[in-house]
């Protein structure tokens, strides 16, 4: 999209001499001007990604479709205690909190841990990355009691502590939306929960932030956050007390790439 | 002590002076998140009608928050000078904000009447206000501080040079500040918020700031917007540190939940001002604040969130600013729901500053998860930059890309320079003269064909490196 931008505007203003530079940051710098205002192409540009970041926050969370795509795995619907977008946006505690209706879904079992997949704040990130991370992850748990997977609407990080002392887990795995930035609308976090029970703070997860295609890649992740379920699980504890240095050697040759992506606007013209 | 207000028939009652100006406060998020707001419009309303006609004294004898559990209270009551209030002692609320806005209350009068004026006052009277009298108040209040260069003269508008970069790499920063000193901006600092809020960071970065603007002499101040302590930590190392910032709340429990107490930015302050680093000024301190951010700490002891964002004025008034910045719409819309609600905040915000003898600048911004768009950014700075507000920020192409949120851009700072005849900082203006970063117009035309001037700056970003 940006690419035809780019090329159907080969008449606007030139950018200011400095565009080199570009290579180092992933910034907006270099654009140029018409008069004191952004030229045309790189207004647009901007707006596109607004836009992108805009529709991930407000795109319906498609939980029958999400089911279907993990075959072989148990899954559950659940909401959260806000009814709708813009109810879940003003409140944030009610995202924290199961609907009273759902929680006769959840049946008491004996986990070592449970997936959440939630919307967060961007039901795309999930559409697009939780599926494939969810399986790279179970994969690398062998002999692990894993909960049916709980598909939640309207979800806060918090949201996931009910639902796995509902279930009976020792272990909550969210993956949820991350608020959309203008680089990428489509980022994914990983919150892992020891002992999760309502009333925990941030201080008690940890979090591997920014999963997507071109930001953290999602095997990696995925080798990532079953290190640190391990770890949870040996030292019985999460948060600030679990170090996330995870040794080399099991990350393999990708290189982590955390740099946002640069938008063919963005690379040299 | 309760309040009513009898409007045909129906008698609005208000528990005490909290709930008085909660009541009063126009609609926001974050006040009916914490079910503060009024339940209807014609409560809000009510609740203005009862308040215009409250004794300004009534906040010299009743606290918000309770003196005896918050420093900040403390602070405001033990501060306060009688003598420069004077001469609105007399005044209800209501005519406080006929006062204001006469004729009597000049640049002068308000620059006497600040240190009289109580956070709360501001905040109440900011509540019978429409964005016009806010703009139109703010705009006669000015207040001018000085470090390198001078801030907040008439018919003048400082930027702030926003270099952010996700790892906080040196190259990557240099790029973006060289974008920004191109385009005219920097006047007001060059502050960078570190991606890594660590100690050998924050000098890292100071160092390098050092060495680029001792290189090309330029007249600016820099800041690493780390932790204070972090800052402190610093200076005592021999870093160079030009200002130290600071994140303040309204309440002692939110500084708390920040990390802070009073005595620690006293402290900070006295060792930051004994660096004397100063050539025009020896305001040093640099200070964000933010409606919600008392609430989101659950620090706000039943009270509004614009008026515990004015008590966070106090605080930040005890050290002498040069620089106060409203992050008006960063926090997100549980607080501030929509463009027309940080409109609003940010203006209230500036005037409540203004009113208090501050240095007011705003970061007008917003989040993709708030209702606002470039828009909306556009009214709010074209509105800031008629009342009058010391700087605003610059980030490349208005995209932050290390905090995630947008604000306004280098291009922004050209378009309210050019649309309403405000210029930078003199000193600062006198250099990009001198590096042919302006013309002979004033304009912002950086010529770049030459190895001096505009040309020579370009050639630090590749050498770029840290300390």
């Amino acid at each position: 999209m940006a690419d035809d931008l780019e090329a159907k505007a080969p008449s606007g203003p030139p950018s200011d001499p400095w565009r080199s530079l570009r290579r180092h940051t992933a910034a907006r710098i270099a654009l140029g001007r018409s008069g004191d205002a952004l030229p045309t192409r790189h207004l647009l540009d901007f707006q596109l990604a607004h836009a992108r970041a805009r529709d991930a926050v407000h795109l319906d969370f498609d939980s029958a479709a999400m089911a279907a795509s993990l075959p072989g795995m148990a899954c559950v619907t659940v909401r959260s205690a806000a009814s709708d977008r813009s109810t879940y946006l003003q409140y944030p505690d009610l995202g924290r909190r199961l609907n009273p209706d759902d929680l006769p879904l959840l049946r008491k079992g004996d986990y070592d841990a449970v997936f959440v997949l939630a919307d967060g704040l961007s039901a795309r990130a999930v559409h697009d990355h939780a599926a494939a991370l969810l399986t790279a992850t179970v994969e690398l748990l062998p002999g692990w009691k894993i909960a049916p997977v709980v598909l939640a609407h309207q979800a806060r990080v918090a949201l996931g502590d009910g639902i796995a002392s509902a279930l009976g887990a020792a272990l909550a795995v969210m993956l949820i939306g991350e608020r959309p930035g203008l680089s990428a609308a489509d980022s994914l976090g990983a919150y892992l929960t020891f002992g999760p029970r309502p009333g925990l703070q941030n201080a008690d997860r940890n979090c591997i932030s920014n999963i997507r295609p071109d930001g953290l890649a999602i095997p990696l992740a995925a080798r990532k956050l079953a290190f640190l379920m391990a770890e949870a699980r040996r030292l019985k504890l999460s948060g600030v007390g679990l170090k996330d240095d995870v040794p080399a050697e099991l990350l393999g040759p990708e290189p982590v790439k955390a740099m946002p992506e640069n938008t063919a606007m963005r690379k040299e013209s | 002590m309760t309040f009513h207000q009898d409007i045909g028939g129906t008698r609005h009652t208000f528990a005490d002076l909290k709930t008085l100006l909660a009541k009063a406060s126009p609609e926001r998020s974050g006040d009916h998140l914490a079910g503060l707001a009024a339940s209807s419009a014609e409560e809000r309303v009510a609740a203005r009608l009862a308040l215009a006609d409250l004794p300004l004294t009534t906040f010299l004898r009743e606290a918000v928050v309770p003196y005896e559990e918050d420093e900040v209270t403390r602070l405001i009551a033990d501060t306060h000078d009688a003598q420069a209030f004077q001469p609105v002692a007399s005044l209800t609320v209501g005519e406080f904000r006929d006062w204001l806005l006469s004729d009597a209350a000049d640049s002068a009068a308000l620059k006497n009447l600040a240190p009289g004026v109580t956070p709360e006052m501001a905040a109440a009277v900011s509540k019978l206000m429409r964005n016009q009298d806010l703009i139109a108040v703010a705009r006669k209040a000015r207040v001018v501080s000085a470090f390198r260069t001078t801030l907040g003269l008439p018919g003048r508008l400082g930027i702030r040079v926003q270099p952010n970069h996700p790892y906080d790499d040196a190259k990557g920063i240099a790029a973006s500040l060289l974008d920004g000193l191109l385009y005219g901006c920097g006047d007001a600092v060059i502050g960078i918020n570190p991606a890594s809020d660590s100690i050998p960071t924050t000098i890292r970065l100071l160092d390098m700031l050092e060495e680029f603007r001792t290189r090309y002499d330029i007249p600016v101040q820099s800041c690493i917007l780390a932790h204070v302590t972090n800052t402190m930590e610093a200076i005592r190392r021999g870093a160079p540190v030009d200002l130290t910032f600071q994140s303040v709340a309204g309440t002692e429990a939110a500084n708390r939940s920040f990390g802070i107490d009073l005595e620690m930015l006293a402290e900070a302050h006295a060792a930051t001002l004994a660096l004397k680093r100063g050539t025009v000024g020896d305001n040093c301190m640099y200070f964000e604040t933010g409606q919600g951010s008392a609430l989101s700490a659950d620090a706000h002891h039943g009270v509004d969130q614009q008026t515990i964002e004015a008590r966070a004025y106090a605080v930040a008034r005890q050290f002498k600013p040069l620089l106060v910045n409203t992050v008006v719409g960063f926090i997100g819309p549980e607080y501030l729901y929509d463009g027309k609600q940080i409109l609003r905040a940010g203006l209230e915000d500036h005037f409540c500053g203004k009113l208090l003898g501050l240095p007011m600048g705003v970061d007008v911004c917003y989040t993709n998860h708030a209702e606002a768009d470039q828009d909306d950014m556009d009214t709010l700075l074209t509105l800031l930059g008629v009342a009058g507000v010391n700087f605003v920020m610059g980030v490349p192409g208005a995209d932050d890309i290390m905090l995630n949120y947008q604000s306004t851009s280098y291009h922004d700072a050209l378009y309210i320079r050019s649309v309403l005849g405000l210029r930078p900082a003199p000193e600062f203006e006198q250099w990009l003269h001198k590096m042919s970063i302006l013309d002979e117009a004033g304009r912002v035309r950086p010529a770049l064909e030459n190895a001096g001037g505009a040309g020579a700056l370009l050639t630090y970003a590749e050498g770029a490196h840290h300390g």
